[in-house]
């Protein structure tokens, strides 16, 4: 039944009146989104492309009904968006804006911690679960409803590795990206828990890269919780220590975040690791032909 | 964004964490001056480049009269420091910091960073002072003493307690400590650093704590709220094509391969970095021309390339979702109509329109080496760069 997003999920785009939040309301509306609310403060009342505007997340959630939130919302106001929709109370939050402060992040961390709300991102290009919903600024074309669950820190990345999917015949239950930041909300850990337990998932493809330990760390607890086929690629194998490669969060530094250390650790773990980026839907192929 | 170690030691004293008496000098005698201000027995020369390991490569001298400080300063001004930060051309010294000596009885470690996983910022400290910390880590991480700063409270008179025998010292020094590390934790925050580092921080013969180095790089996403920080942005030592970079608000790494790229987001850049190699091939550079893709980004792309000599072909790698391949092609084309380059150029465009894409790119006068997969795309310009002379 796929993860996080279904046809049943009312969203809520914080930020939708401005470039971005129009531009992506309208693909996502056209996707078959249930966009059923806009913020923007100060422009409440107002209407953009028929979805009724509010001026915070806490009237769009109780005169919608909505629950999932997506932010576009420019760096120096997201982190209070993303403390606003959690005390607004909806499930998901989903960041897309790129480029907020780390120390900002450390206290978006800790005030969602006395919330019941999760964040996916920031700097995440969102969630899709195909033929039922998307939230996010991913090409909705591309993908394939199916059964291939996949998780990633990058945007055209992924794209990449579900059109490889798609060619090998595999859809996807859904697909998150989890964010280039090196604070982020869900980790991989806390979304391969929910497709191990998502009966539409039959196999995950997580895709990771150089900087911090989350590829590590999924990797040991995958080893006893994670049943499923479960394939790995981690992007920046030969990225120089000490240098940003584009995403906040992808530098080795203090010596951690080597890609060579994550393969390592995936590898131990019974993970099947893939080397070659050409290759990641064959080996998701064929790593589920294994397994039948 | 990372200062030099002299840029630090003005925030440190804003911040009232002791730093040795001493100025900077661009000339000779300058720093002489300096010299015989500070009046001491002892004098300590340093070189103020961004780079590490300075002191294994000369770059930090202990002298004893201004004669020497002049000697010293006129071998460094003006040179290139090779350190195994600084790559083979080395940086050039610019700057010296000349400073009073310091009678060390002990030296500690101290540093703040953001732990990613746990999303909080945390004190460490060892008493391994003045060593590289990430041998510490390895061969002995029971020396390494970690505190997590919660947002909310701050550092507690426990953690005090705790990093005060960690240290080994006197409750008297664990006091002067405790108000080093809440100065630390003060600028770290309020100045929204990425990492502050006190390698080492000294205790004198007079029971005095001093910090005898000083490093802080700053998170960039969080510049745009310190305008104050911006007098300490140099960008002299930048390459061609990092400058270009930069004043196009691209993000480029130049490496030491001779394969070019130019890739539509980071985690696709890295990837096709990493199919390169797997395909025998050597990365020139990390390139994200971001989503778009517009001729201009690409004309961008192209100078910043074609400044590095050793680049024998390019490969451009666009993953057109919401913007449409055709579209990109037109601009690739539209852009070396203005960029002169002489080395093949490899493109694959996937995503809507790719077919019209690779169409208008065949048909076009320039001679483009048009691929279709991932994996087609990187043993093309391989094959190109070898041919033209390219080590793999």
């Amino acid at each position: 039944m796929s993860i996080i997003l279904n046809s049943s999920s009312r969203i809520v785009v914080q930020g939708i009146t401005g470039k971005e939040g129009q531009f992506h309301t309208a693909q996502m509306l056209e996707y078959g989104t249930k966009v059923v609310a806009g913020v923007t403060p100060g422009k409440g009342g107002n209407t953009e492309q028929g979805v009724p505007v509010f001026n915070t997340v806490h009237d769009a959630v109780k005169k919608t009904g909505a629950n999932i939130s997506i932010l576009f919302v420019p760096p120096p106001f997201a982190a209070d968006g993303i403390m606003e929709a959690a005390a607004a109370g909806v499930d998901w939050i989903i960041c897309v804006t790129e480029g907020i402060p780390v120390q900002d992040m450390i206290k978006v961390k800790s005030f969602l911690k006395d919330t019941s709300a999760k964040l996916i991102g920031p700097n995440s290009p969102g969630v899709i679960s195909p033929g039922k919903s998307k939230a996010g600024i991913m090409p909705g074309f591309i993908h394939q409803e199916g059964s291939i669950g996949i998780l990633s820190r990058s945007g055209t990345l992924t794209y990449e590795a579900v059109a490889q999917v798609v060619e090998e015949g595999f859809g996807q239950s859904t697909a998150v990206g989890i964010g280039g930041d090196p604070i982020i909300g869900s980790r991989y850990i806390d979304l391969l828990q929910l497709f191990e337990e998502d009966d539409q998932t039959e196999a995950v493809l997580l895709i990771g890269e150089i900087g911090g330990t989350a590829e590590e760390e999924a990797a040991a607890w995958a080893k006893g919780h994670f049943s499923k086929p479960l394939a790995a690629f981690i992007a920046g194998q030969t990225a120089p220590p000490g240098k940003r490669m584009g995403h906040a969060g992808a530098i080795i530094s203090g010596g951690k975040g080597k890609a060579s250390d994550k393969m390592k650790q995936l590898q131990k773990a019974g993970i099947r690791v893939i080397e070659n980026p050409a290759l990641m839907g064959k080996t998701l192929h064929d790593l589920i032909k294994e397994r039948k | 964004m990372k200062i030099h170690e002299y840029q630090a030691k003005e925030l440190f004293q804003k911040y009232h964490i002791p730093v040795p008496r001493g100025d900077i000098a661009k000339t000779v005698e300058k720093a002489r001056s300096v010299a015989e201000w500070l009046g001491t027995n002892t004098l300590v020369v340093k070189a103020q480049v961004h780079a590490g390991g300075r002191g294994q490569a000369g770059g930090v001298k202990i002298v004893h009269s201004a004669d020497e400080v002049a000697d010293t300063s006129r071998n460094l001004l003006g040179k290139s420091i090779i350190t195994h930060q600084t790559g083979g051309a080395g940086k050039r010294i610019q700057t010296v910091l000349v400073e009073e000596g310091i009678q060390i009885r002990k030296e500690f470690y101290v540093s703040m960073i953001t732990n990613r996983s746990a999303g909080k910022n945390i004190l460490m400290v060892s008493t391994e002072g003045g060593m590289d910390i990430e041998k510490v880590a390895q061969e002995s991480p029971e020396k390494i003493h970690i505190e997590p700063i919660h947002p909310a409270t701050g550092l507690l008179p426990f953690q005090k307690r705790r990093l005060t025998n960690a240290l080994e010292l006197s409750r008297q020094e664990g006091d002067m400590a405790g108000r080093i590390f809440e100065n630390l934790i003060r600028l770290y925050t309020e100045l929204d650093a990425s990492l502050v580092e006190i390698n080492p921080l000294v205790l004198t013969d007079e029971s005095f704590l001093i910090a005898l180095d000083a490093k802080i790089n700053f998170d960039e996403n969080a510049l745009y709220r310190h305008p104050e920080l911006g007098i300490y942005k140099d960008t002299s030592d930048l390459e061609e094509g990092e400058r270009i970079a930069e004043e196009a608000g691209l993000s480029y790494i130049p490496l030491t391969g001779n394969v070019g790229c130019m890739v539509n987001g980071a985690g696709l850049a890295m990837a096709t970095m990493d199919i390169i190699k797997y395909y025998g091939g050597s990365p020139a550079n990390f390139l994200d021309i971001g989503g778009g893709a517009s001729a201009e980004t690409v004309a961008k792309g192209f100078q910043i390339i074609v400044s590095d000599p050793d680049v024998k072909a390019i490969l451009i790698n666009i993953f057109g979702g919401i913007v449409r391949c055709d579209r990109v092609a037109r601009g690739i084309i539209e852009a070396l109509n203005t960029v002169d380059v002489h080395i093949p150029v490899v493109v694959r465009l996937k995503g809507t329109n790719s077919e019209e894409a690779a169409t208008l790119l065949r048909e076009s006068p320039l001679s483009f080496i048009v691929a279709d997969t991932l994996a087609d795309a990187a043993q093309k310009v391989v094959r190109a760069a070898l041919e033209r002379g390219g080590k793999a």
